[in-house]
């Protein structure tokens, strides 16, 4: 005997049209909550813009390098300290700014995903920095040597790659994908000019370095200020000199490491002071010139090191890894770029790597 | 009179505990989902993702204690043996699902060298030594495991659905927050 039939709640039997019903609304539900699903993880909107679709179009524009950084690839790791002064603090309550020394580390790169480029004076240069705070936070920041980001979104900077990459046939950006996309991004066509204005400097060591997002720095007082910072360095500026032989690849990484090895390099960490109605949530529209700037301190670098052998190799230079104290701003890249880094990271770290173009021995000459 | 019967319903607490983490676990499948194919949300997403995953991983832990100190009500007659298995199993696997991956989750970031942010300052420290091939492994880890919750989530719901609206058992009672008749009428 079943024990239902026993039971004195037994439901009388159900027709054949509300058994029907009853299995469509089941298959209903599960079926919307499977498909909600899919929809909010993309599988619904594959040509929407992701993290994967951004890491992609990197390797897609510069070839695909197992092991490697997609972004910013060919580069070398650097450590040293932080000497704050104290001045920081009426901005950020975030625990580099009190008075006194913070260890980092960091990273030498070329903007770009090819890890085996020959140097050139004419590709973008980056110092990325990770504060590691007496309180176990961390404060990580990617600086690049240009004024201003071309462009304000992150799908802008995703059609950038592409209308900016080498014709395979002439090996210069196609000119006419270019033209199409500044007058689709007008933006752009007001900073390339701005960008290209630029007066580079000689080498990695004498760069300024802009880390172009805004952000919001609080105080102790919970005051919210929007700020920009650079990396202005100590040693003398020096105009961009002819290219040297071919045969010389990493020229300009040879005389970062010779320049480290006679002694420490230094720079200047400056805070830009953005006032009400400054653009917070767009890198490429430039504050005024006059805004204030605050000197919070010194950067020492002292120790440069083959990222092959460097344990900054296995990090990312993710701009949302934040104190408290600071936060990110209304700019679509930031959330944007701390997305793709992970993307991008995820994918290095399960695959083997080939020797970095700046060896442990080019370090050690 | 006759011998007392046993219970209709789970505890009171088991009950809370349940539906809290319902809702709490549905959200993190539906964060974490969103966070994976967002370029514009991640950040807002993944600062929600971290301190909901640890609070997920505590109340995991309070309901695993819980889980071992109370009597469960007996399973509807309408349930067969291999339901009844079935059930029992899935439990296990959703209680090792509920603990597995937010620590596998912390263990990620461990292991990819980033800090375990959950607000402001408050911290917490890594579980596992910086280890590269070792994030390589827990990043996968973590969506597949994700997917499974996902999917036992659904294949819950439907039986549950199926015990309601075709059997109709009366199943929900067993965990509906509100107090119901017991099962003989009374």
């Amino acid at each position: 005997m079943n024990a239902s039939e026993s039971n004195p709640e037994t439901p009388p039997p159900l027709s054949r049209a509300g058994l029907a019903l009853r299995f469509g609304i089941i298959g209903a539900v599960l079926g919307g909550i499977a498909g909600l699903f899919a929809y909010v993880g993309g599988w619904l909107t594959p040509h929407a813009l992701s993290p994967t679709a951004m890491v992609d179009r990197f390797q897609q524009v510069n070839g695909t390098f197992p092991g490697f950084r997609r972004n910013h690839a060919k580069g070398v790791c650097i450590a040293g300290t932080f000497e704050s002064n104290g001045n920081g603090v009426a901005l950020s309550r975030a625990a580099v700014f009190p008075a006194g020394r913070v260890p980092f580390v960091g990273r030498f790169a070329f903007a770009g995903g090819k890890p085996y480029v020959p140097d050139s004076s004419r590709i973008v240069r980056s110092l990325a920095i990770l504060f590691q705070l007496p309180n176990g936070e961390e404060w990580r920041t990617g600086c690049i040597n240009i004024p201003v980001f071309p462009v304000h979104t992150p799908q802008a900077f995703y059609d950038l790659l592409l209308a900016s990459a080498p014709d395979p046939a002439t090996g210069k950006p196609d000119g006419a994908k270019m033209k199409a996309f500044i007058e689709k991004y007008p933006e752009a066509g007001r900073n390339f000019p701005v960008i290209g204005a630029n007066p580079g400097s000689s080498g990695f060591d004498n760069s300024t370095y802009n880390g172009l997002n805004a952000f919001r720095f609080i105080n102790a007082a919970g005051e919210v200020t929007p700020v920009r910072w650079s990396l202005v360095p100590v040693q003398p500026f020096a105009p961009i000199g002819p290219e040297p032989e071919k045969a010389d690849k990493n020229y300009l990484f040879d005389a970062l490491i010779a320049a480290i090895h006679r002694g420490p390099l230094q720079w200047r960490l400056v805070v830009t002071v953005g006032q009400p109605g400054d653009p917070t949530g767009d890198a490429s529209a430039m504050w005024p010139a006059d805004r204030k700037q605050v000197d919070v301190g010194m950067l020492t670098i002292d120790r440069i090191e083959s990222e092959d052998t460097s344990p900054t190799r296995d990090i990312t230079f993710d701009p949302l890894v934040l104190p408290d104290g600071i936060a990110a701003s209304d700019d679509p890249l930031l959330s944007a770029r701390s997305a793709a880094y992970l993307k991008s990271f995820a994918r290095r770290e399960g695959e083997r790597k080939e020797p970095s173009a700046v060896s442990p021995a080019e370090v050690a000459k | 009179m006759s011998a007392p019967k046993p219970r209709t319903q789970f505890a009171l607490q088991s009950r809370i505990l349940h539906w809290l983490m319902a809702a709490m676990l549905l959200a993190m499948l539906f964060i974490g989902a969103a966070m994976v194919a967002s370029l514009g949300d991640y950040h807002m997403l993944v600062a929600i993702h971290r301190p909901l995953g640890i609070l997920i991983l505590i109340l995991a832990a309070v309901r695993f204690i819980n889980r071992m100190c109370t009597t469960l009500p007996p399973f509807p007659p309408t349930m067969s043996k291999r339901e009844r298995f079935i059930a029992s199993s899935s439990e296990k696997l959703l209680y090792a699902l509920m603990f597995a991956l937010p620590l596998v989750g912390w263990g990620m970031l461990s292991a990819g060298h980033y800090p375990i942010v959950m607000f402001g300052a408050v911290h917490l420290p890594p579980i596992l030594p910086a280890h590269p091939a070792l994030y390589a492994i827990l990043r996968p880890a973590h969506t597949v495991l994700a997917y499974l919750l996902f999917f036992m989530f659904l294949a819950h719901l439907g039986a549950v659905l199926f015990h309601t609206l075709i059997v109709r058992d009366r199943i929900l009672d067993r965990m509906a927050l509100w107090p119901v008749r017991n099962r003989d009428g009374n």
